[in-house]
């Protein structure tokens, strides 16, 4: 197939050319930026939270009093036992997918003179742990007598397990057993390395912070009660449990106020969690295919008007021996070269935009691998879109060139 | 003329109704997106107390406390009790009000329902004048209350509707916590957006700021008074170091307290930042604070700096124009395509007489056509798309609705981009020669 005579051929029709190629241009740019801020936030919704969802429910206790915090959970925990298919209550600051509510900076020194991020404090009470389901990659669980009493937020000098992120952020390289960091007014030592527990707003901060969490081994009391995790025997009973359960806490507690916005299973408050992400997901596939399904019919509006205005060249071309292939790889040449100057005007406005979106949005870099997608998906779509009228094309009988129109 | 070229315009979109069909198409459903995305933009980037707006400042000093490191030497979102309380008892502003949310737990003993939780608004007696707050019935406290840590409160209609029926309401009892307080007020609806004297920490978000634009708290009380009331249940916007009882955040080292002041002369306004300027130098020197940095925006400043506008509704606008574009270029394409496959046709028309001017306005008169009816399409589509909006799960979904002015913008960009995209083609086939069209003919 010879490209020169195409290329002639389209400088005949300059605008024409123009516009079709700047319409590509730009639906590449926006579908390569479409696509990455898709894969964005489909990977910030598969972030792993480091619970056994599947059999945990919250519940969340407002309007009482410390001085009546003993008494409240010693109620609420015998109260949620006895619904059948608990098989554990523990009392927890909050969950992942619950309300943040310990985010404290850290330092490695006493001296906080380098802050060396924000993180979340999970503190929990005995039973946690394993009711949570968290995995120990390294370094052991708390013993019973370390579940110190909270004077404020946590325990004096607590033994803590740290996320495998939040180690490798902390000490890069070295083994976090042992190491010692300071925040919230005292200081923490690394009895164990959780493989993964999210913080209750993994998006909450900046990219790679989902995972910065420390857990805390605390007794309830006071400061850390209204709050409890039940795990279930079976998920299948959760959602009967939670019923239950909000009913039992009219009865046992009916003076608190059970937060019913807050009070759900975990499954359900990540679901909740990333309403917006998935909305904001669906949006972008919709605009996606919108887009395409626009920029095919520019291009199917476009060859049929070429294919009519040239069917007396190619009913010209048909007699003087080209082949129905010959006339239907000219149509389908001229689109490649067309989608292709689009492409690569396409990708240096993707990158603009990318530019202008990192600028704004504090989206990071666009990877290279969008580009190749675009380009190819761009292809695909230009030879279905011109398939249809090179074929027309390639059925304008030889004869045509003998009429004098 | 017009009237034989819409004539005219009207028979040439009939003969090819596949095509004209789909530029229509290509219009509405770009103008639908555009105006759905550019409506909601418009109503959370507006002005919360439009007119007033320019009056109303928001101080804050770096209250950082001396010796204290780790922090940069920028003033918190949000001042600590003792620079709140000074800057509000010097009365140099206008009007002034100190603001502070707390989660309170709440019954109302008439109306026998259980407790509920609210979030309750410690604020004091210049709130409400000076954010022009409409009551139904009743008034704010006094100035007098606030210093005689009055057990009063004023309450949202919401609140009043839930509890009484809407029914007047003042002099009735609210249990806040344990202590009674009687309501003096009753706020007629009031639903400012954002609820932008809580605005603060946006530029944390990460975008999703949605928040702001929640409902207002439904009990607002004395400050003073409320410090009492829900002592241990106050929360730190920050702190620079632990307070010493958590929830109970005076003279703790800690920012919680918001200041919103109004100035209404630009004297007043220098000379406030003067004087915020020199109660942080003063507070330096006596060893207090470890900086000096004063900062005071404006409202609209304050908002901005806050980015309220949530990121998601910003870039659904840039998506929704990007696509607009795309419509656009699309039906330049179509409409050069549909008016050069006429050629003969206004080669016939030049040869008789017709001047190039006729042959161009003929031309943007079927450009406008198509423009007029996607623009009715794209209404149709707007009030499709700002319904499914209004149908989110999001704080600002009561707000959305379509104003006399967005109705006026969509049918002047719908008539603007299809004249826009008509004008090329239209240039384009005024120029076409009549002595080879009559030639091929």
């Amino acid at each position: 197939m010879q490209i020169r005579p195409v290329l002639s051929a389209l400088r005949k029709h300059r605008l024409a050319t123009l516009l079709i190629t700047l319409e590509i241009a730009l639906a590449c740019a926006v579908l390569c930026n479409a696509c990455f801020m898709i894969a964005g936030r489909l990977s910030a919704m598969h972030v792993d939270s480091g619970v056994a969802q599947p059999s945990l429910g919250y519940i969340k206790l407002q309007g009482f009093d410390s001085a009546t915090a003993n008494d409240l959970n010693a109620r609420v925990n015998s109260g949620l036992r006895k619904i059948p298919g608990v098989q554990s209550v523990s009392v927890v600051n909050t969950v992942p997918f619950g309300q943040s509510t310990a985010n404290a900076g850290v330092s490695l020194e006493p001296s906080f003179k380098h802050n060396a991020g924000v993180v979340t404090f999970y503190t929990a009470g005995p039973g946690a742990a394993k009711a949570l389901g968290l995995h120990l990659v390294a370094g052991r669980l708390p013993r019973p007598d370390e579940f110190g009493t909270i004077n404020k937020y946590v325990p004096d000098a607590a033994q803590v397990l740290v996320t495998r992120a939040l180690a490798a952020h902390l000490w890069p390289g070295e083994n976090p057993l042992g190491k010692v960091f300071w925040g919230i007014g005292t200081h923490f030592r690394i009895i164990g390395v959780l493989d993964h527990l999210s913080q209750p707003d993994p998006a909450g901060f900046g990219p790679g912070q989902a995972q910065w969490s420390v857990f805390v081994p605390a007794m309830p009391g006071p400061q850390l009660a209204g709050s409890y995790l039940i795990r279930v025997h079976r998920p299948a009973d959760l959602d009967r449990v939670m019923t239950q359960a909000r009913a039992a806490i009219r009865k046992v507690a009916p003076n608190v106020v059970l937060d019913l916005d807050q009070s759900h299973t975990i499954g359900y408050l990540r679901h909740r969690y990333f309403r917006t992400d998935r909305a904001m997901t669906e949006l972008l596939v919709g605009v996606i295919a919108a887009l395409l399904g626009i920029t095919a019919l520019g291009i199917v509006g476009l060859a049929s008007f070429w294919v009519a205005q040239r069917s007396k060249q190619i009913g010209i071309r048909r007699a003087l021996g080209a082949t129905r292939g010959d006339i239907l790889r000219y149509f389908q040449t001229e689109n490649f070269l067309i989608v292709t100057g689009g492409i690569v005007l396409g990708m240096v406005l993707a990158y603009g935009i990318n530019l202008l979106l990192m600028r704004h949005y504090e989206l990071p870099r666009l990877p290279f691998v969008y580009l190749p997608i675009g380009a190819l998906v761009l292809w695909v779509l230009g030879q279905l879109a011109v398939l249809a009228p090179a074929l027309r094309a390639s059925d304008v009988p030889p004869v045509v060139a003998t009429r004098s129109v | 003329m017009f009237a034989y070229y819409l004539q005219l315009g009207l028979r040439s979109l009939r003969r090819n109704s596949v095509l004209t069909a789909l530029m229509v198409l290509a219009i509405a459903v770009g103008i639908g997106a555009a105006m759905t995305t550019l409506t909601v933009m418009h109503l959370l980037s507006g002005d919360p107390l439009p007119g007033r707006s320019a009056h109303i400042f928001y101080p804050q000093v770096d209250a950082t406390p001396a010796g204290y490191t780790g922090t940069p030497p920028h003033p918190m979102d949000m001042l600590d009790y003792r620079s709140a309380v000074d800057l509000w008892r010097a009365h140099h502003a206008d009007r002034q009000a100190l603001v502070a949310d707390s989660p309170v737990k709440l019954q109302a003993p008439e109306s026998k329902g259980p407790p509920r939780m609210l979030t309750m608004l410690s604020t004091t007696a210049g709130f409400f004048p000076m954010f022009k707050v409409p009551f139904q019935y009743g008034s704010a406290w006094t100035p007098a209350d606030d210093e005689g840590r009055a057990r009063v409160a004023v309450i949202s209609s919401y609140l009043n509707n839930r509890l009484f029926g809407g029914a007047d309401s003042v002099g009735h009892m609210l249990l806040l916590r344990n202590t009674a307080v009687r309501i003096v007020g009753v706020l007629a609806p009031w639903r400012p957006s954002p609820q932008f004297y809580d605005v603060r920490g946006g530029r944390y978000a990460q975008g999703n700021t949605a928040s702001f634009y929640s409902r207002t708290e439904d009990v607002f009380t004395p400050f003073f008074s409320s410090l009492q009331i829900n002592d241990g249940h106050f929360q730190q916007f920050s702190c620079w170091a632990m307070p010493k009882k958590p929830g109970h955040l005076v003279d703790s080292p800690c920012a919680w307290v918001g200041l919103w002041v109004q100035l209404d002369t630009p004297a007043k306004i220098h000379a406030y930042r003067r004087f915020i300027a020199n109660y942080a130098r003063h507070q330096k020197a006596l060893g207090r604070f470890a900086n000096t940095d004063t900062r005071m925006m404006s409202l609209m400043q304050w908002l901005a700096f806050n980015h309220v506008v949530p990121s998601n509704v910003k870039l659904q606008a840039w998506l929704a124009f990007a696509f607009l574009a795309i419509c656009l270029f699309n039906t330049v394409g179509l409409l050069l395509a549909k008016f050069l496959r006429r050629a003969g046709e206004i080669g016939v028309r030049r040869a008789l007489g017709a001047s190039r001017g006729a042959v161009f306005s003929q031309c943007l008169t079927e450009a406008g056509l198509i423009g007029l009816v996607g623009g009715l399409g794209g209404l149709l589509l707007t009030l499709l798309g700002l319904w499914i909006v209004r149908h989110q799960d999001t704080p600002y979904a009561d707000l959305v609705h379509l104003d006399l002015s967005m109705l006026v913008v969509t049918f002047v960009l719908a008539l603007l981009v299809s004249l826009l995209a008509g004008t090329l083609p239209a240039l384009r086939a005024s120029r076409i020669a009549p002595a080879l069209q009559l030639k091929t003919l």
